[in-house]
């Protein structure tokens, strides 16, 4: 797609709009519609768009496959790591009550983290999904 | 005024899922899915559901679409095998006229609206949904929780062993997707294509009969293949 200069120019513009977009998605979920899943898709959304226009090797070297594969694994492990860590500090698994000075902040602290799990691992598998069905058959990748 | 537009997204439903199903050619058909999902979506903000209304939009027809765009571009764009079409009610229809499914599914469809006729009424705030922890969310949230968006407070603190379960399945379909396709992916070189410098041309229609010399499915081209290179390979 290197003649389409009006999709070429047109992803460059829309792609940072895009990421900062789920980056509102993910941070405003406390006062909107939205939350770390839908934040993921359209982080993902974003490098899927840029691989439609530029190519899978030159969005590969932007982040590489084995990247999104660690990020899906990442964030899970995230989930449950504020899971244990509720449980070490004396409480239930996942209560976040405890994670901060009073329950309302470590409500916050919990919510804040685990979204941030959810996001990275939506982002992760949608993106290596997508690597996968847009490589097969492709022998250089 | 909502009960009209309700029914008006509804009816909208309806008519592209029959336009869906007379479809032979699928480019068109993965596009139409996408519109039933934003007709979805529209469906869902006016029923309030705005965080299910944006998973639908940016999932089932953004997401969904491009994976079935990217694996039309492997496979072609046309049905070639037209007996497949049960929908071909017309004169034409091949060697059976297909009433025993349609009585099927004339059943099944009354079994399931009589089904609907137990289901209590939507919205009333007497539902047995309202009534067990609903109320507490609502009145409690702010306090307990310290955040505005209930929906939020639900799905993260409230309901946060649902969500991690949620996401332990999504990582799952991902490693499950992984396993099937880099098992499956071939080593030799065929003419097939995948998205690549030349990204969308892939997918033009017009395209998809030139790849039925080497589809990836018509497993005429089995000599093609080194056996073992693929999971199962081996197996006599």
């Amino acid at each position: 797609m290197s003649d389409q200069v009006i999709l070429r120019v047109t992803t460059k513009i829309l792609v940072p709009a895009i990421l900062l977009f789920a980056l509102y998605v993910q941070f405003h979920a406390d006062f909107g519609p939205g939350g770390g899943f839908q934040a993921g898709v359209v982080f993902a959304a974003a490098f899927i768009l840029y691989a439609m226009v530029f190519g899978l090797r030159r969005t590969q070297q932007v982040m590489p496959s084995w990247v999104s594969r660690l990020c899906a694994s990442l964030g899970v492990l995230l989930f449950i790591m504020v899971g244990f860590s509720s449980m070490l500090r004396g409480a239930h698994f996942l209560d976040y009550s405890v994670l901060g000075h009073d329950p309302l902040e470590g409500q916050h602290v919990g919510i804040l983290l685990i979204e941030i799990g959810v996001l990275v691992t939506v982002f992760g598998v949608i993106l290596s999904i997508f690597y996968f069905f847009a490589a097969r058959g492709r022998e250089d990748l | 005024m909502d009960l009209i537009i309700d029914f008006a997204l509804l009816a909208l439903l309806a008519v592209t899922s029959l336009a869906i199903l007379r479809q032979t050619n699928l480019f068109a058909a993965v596009t139409l899915l996408a519109i039933f999902s934003f007709t979805s979506a529209a469906l869902f903000t006016v029923m309030d559901a705005v965080d299910v209304a944006f998973t639908e939009a940016a999932v089932g027809a953004g997401f969904s679409t491009i994976l079935l765009l990217a694996t039309l571009s492997l496979v072609g764009g046309r049905v070639r095998t037209p007996q497949v079409r049960i929908v071909s009610l017309t004169a034409q229809a091949p060697s059976r006229r297909p009433t025993f499914p349609l009585v099927v599914v004339l059943i099944t469809g009354g079994i399931l609206v009589y089904g609907t006729l137990d289901m209590p009424p939507f919205g009333d705030p007497d539902n047995p949904v309202h009534r067990h922890v609903a109320d507490h969310y609502l009145l409690a949230s702010e306090e307990e929780i310290g955040i505005p968006n209930v929906v939020t407070s639900v799905l993260a603190s409230y309901r946060g062993y649902d969500t991690l379960g949620e996401a332990t399945v999504v990582f799952t379909a991902a490693v499950g997707v992984m396993v099937l396709l880099s098992g499956l992916r071939r080593r030799d070189s065929l003419g097939v294509e995948a998205w690549g410098e030349e990204g969308l041309h892939d997918l033009d229609p017009g395209l998809g009969a030139s790849y039925s010399g080497h589809d990836e499915m018509s497993g005429a081209d089995e000599e093609g293949e080194r056996p073992g290179e693929r999971p199962g390979g081996g197996v006599p």
